[in-house]
């Protein structure tokens, strides 16, 4: 594991704010897991300078078969707006795969994957694998506006049952998703939930998780700089076996953690 | 990155012809230790967790994160910014205590050949001896001593801002270990050089200068500070000549080993140091854009010598040419 400079053989907008990249990567492909992540040095965007310091983003696919790592990332600024500026046949210098990814229970019958926007790049890897170890999987993916739902293919493909919920049918907020996990629990049952990202998504996760006695991990956010668990920047709190609030990194302790010891924020 | 091979190597010594890079001796002398090459990683910068990415025995020491005595909690989030040339950091030095690094990062260094540097930072002058005591044990190799961390007996203005609270606190270390101590100041002083004799006289075996500056970012948008912590440490590129300019005035103000460190991303920057008096350096914040630099500069800087007939990078130390000029002799004087 180290830095390595990657052709890219696929970089293409999805939707108005995200885009899919795909790279040549055949020993990185067999190395990355589902909730780890690349430290990716963003070329400079057009006019401007490239950005200073390296940026993480999941691994969407990693595909072993065809030696090739995938992202799927919203343009959000700097760094993104030069993604978005490679093009097929341009070299990326990407490091990794970094960090803790996600664990999953053989015993485990079914599973809830809960996430919005591009925190379903982080979870889509993760309904794959569970499709593959036979575990199944019921997908709630939540965005802005049906046009805004990611991965509904790649989840459908990996035989997750998928239900999308969004902001435009007014069928995101909370209360509304906490009754549809319960339905759905109730139905097909599941012993635990997976998420990513948002504060909200984290409490709701949470709670639910309590009332239905559901195992569970959450994907964190930090901004990074060293990726290696170095320089102690992108830390969270958590609160510890002891009961003490403790901070912990989420590039080398995570960005997986246990559902019930990340505290919102 | 401008590349050395683009401009013409020096000629070559008469009568000889260039040596190779393989031959070139890089070892450097830092008061009692001997290091097998200047490049060594800045603390905080660096552990052993970079040891997924490159053959850890290649460096010419091991620095560690600063530690404090006592448990501690760093600052609030978000703890980075970037800028254009450079990065804003307010960690805020958490340290999990001496014991627990003894017991869980020690181990880890058991076996290979650079020497470690443990950093050491305190509250009080008091406190630095015990602490000091307590973290001579086997297996460390010299103790930096982070002076540019808060005394809470000064309002939280750091040690070495200070002369006086410079020679106490490295006083304290002194008289608490044997091991080599080395004093890393801040730059956040007008006159470094009065800081760096009071550090020599207290009996450090080496000066590391410097620390990060002072500095702050805000998002015009929000309208807030970038940092949790408002403030924070300035690093990176954007830094180097301050820092070299600092590196120099100590080196001329004081007899024992000054170790450079801001800055550095390239070969160039790694000989402008050597050429301005630092024995060795300390590579920080490219470490993190690039996990491999410490490698590559140890490399590059074999190559560098070979191709301007060096044979041993310690006959650059110092080699900086100053013009007997009164505008050089009035800087030089002060
Ligand atoms: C482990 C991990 C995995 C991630 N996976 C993905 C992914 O698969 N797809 C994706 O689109 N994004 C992902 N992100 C978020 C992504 O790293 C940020 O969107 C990106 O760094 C923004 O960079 P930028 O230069 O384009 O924007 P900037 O101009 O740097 O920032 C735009 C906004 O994003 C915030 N931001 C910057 N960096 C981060 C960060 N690391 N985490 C959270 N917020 C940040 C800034 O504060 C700002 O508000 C992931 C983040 C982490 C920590
Ligand atoms: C994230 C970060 C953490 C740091 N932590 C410490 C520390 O614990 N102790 C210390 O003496 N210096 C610390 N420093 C300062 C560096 O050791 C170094 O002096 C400074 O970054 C300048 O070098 P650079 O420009 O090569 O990074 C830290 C710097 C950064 C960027």
């Amino acid at each position: 594991m180290g830095d390595h400079c990657c052709p890219v053989v696929a970089n293409v907008p999805v939707s108005a704010r995200y885009w899919h990249m795909v790279l040549e990567a055949p020993p990185l492909a067999c190395a990355a897991r589902a909730g780890q992540f690349f430290h990716l040095k963003c070329p400079a965007p057009p006019g401007e300078p490239a950005p200073f310091f390296r940026r993480p983003m999941s691994v969407y696919q990693a595909r072993p078969d065809r030696g090739r790592v995938e992202f799927l990332y919203k343009v959000a600024g700097h760094g993104t707006r030069g993604m978005a500026a490679l093009r097929p046949g341009d070299s990326f210098d990407i490091l990794g795969p970094l960090g803790r990814g996600f664990t999953l229970d053989l015993a485990w019958r079914r599973i809830i994957v809960l996430a919005r926007g591009v925190g379903l790049a982080t979870l889509a890897p993760l309904a794959q694998d569970a499709a593959q170890l036979g575990v199944g999987v019921t997908a709630i993916l939540s965005a802005r506006s049906p046009e805004d739902v990611l991965c509904r293919e790649v989840m459908a493909e990996a035989g997750a049952r998928v239900l999308a919920v969004t902001d435009s049918e007014g069928t995101s907020d909370p209360d509304k998703v906490a009754a549809l996990i319960r339905a759905a629990v109730a139905r097909a049952g599941a012993e635990a939930i997976f998420t990513c990202g948002s504060n909200r998504l984290l409490q709701l996760s949470q709670a639910l998780a309590r009332e239905l006695g559901l195992a569970g991990e959450v994907a964190l956010e930090q901004q990074m700089a060293c990726g290696l668990g170095m320089c102690l920047c992108c830390v969270r709190a958590f609160r510890g076996a002891d009961g003490e609030i403790e901070h912990r990194r989420v590039c080398w302790e995570g960005p997986v953690f246990p559902l019930q010891e990340a505290l919102s924020w | 990155m401008v590349r050395p091979d683009a401009r013409p190597p020096a000629p070559a010594p008469e009568g000889g012809s260039l040596p190779d890079a393989a031959a070139v001796d890089l070892s450097v002398q830092l008061g009692p230790m001997r290091l097998a090459n200047p490049i060594m990683p800045a603390s905080g910068t660096f552990s052993e967790n970079l040891a997924r990415v490159m053959d850890l025995d290649r460096l010419g020491a091991f620095v560690a994160k600063s530690i404090y005595a006592t448990p501690r909690k760093g600052n609030p989030t978000p703890r980075v910014a970037e800028t254009r040339e450079g990065m804003l950091n307010s960690i805020g030095l958490p340290s999990k205590g001496v014991a627990h690094f003894v017991a869980e990062h020690l181990p880890a260094y058991a076996g290979l050949k650079p020497p470690l540097v443990v950093s050491l930072s305190a509250d009080t002058v008091a406190e630095f001896g015990p602490a000091a005591a307590e973290i001579s044990v086997p297996g460390v190799g010299a103790i930096e001593v982070n002076i540019s961390c808060p005394n809470l007996e000064a309002d939280g203005r750091a040690f070495a801002q200070f002369p006086d609270a410079t020679y106490a606190a490295m006083s304290a270390v002194r008289a608490a270990t044997s091991l080599p101590i080395w004093a890393k100041l801040t730059p956040n002083v007008a006159d470094i050089a009065a800081i760096a004799q009071a550090a020599e006289a207290a009996g450090a075996d080496a000066l590391v200068v410097a620390n990060t500056i002072l500095a702050m970012a805000i998002d015009v948008e929000t309208r807030r500070p970038r940092l949790g912590n408002v403030m924070g440490g300035y690093s990176g590129p954007a830094v180097k000549p301050i820092m070299l300019r600092m590196a120099f005035q100590c080196a001329r103000a004081v007899r024992i080993p000054v170790i450079g460190c801001g800055g550095i991303v390239t070969v160039e920057d790694v000989a402008e140091y050597l050429i301005a008096g630092c024995s060795a350096v300390q590579v920080g914040t490219q470490t993190f854009l690039e996990p491999g630099a410490m490698p590559r500069l140890i490399d590059e800087l074999a190559r560098w010598c070979a191709a301007r007939g060096i044979g041993r990078v310690r006959d650059l130390v110092g080699t900086v040419r100053l013009d007997p000029d009164p505008s050089h002799a009035e800087w030089l004087a002060s």
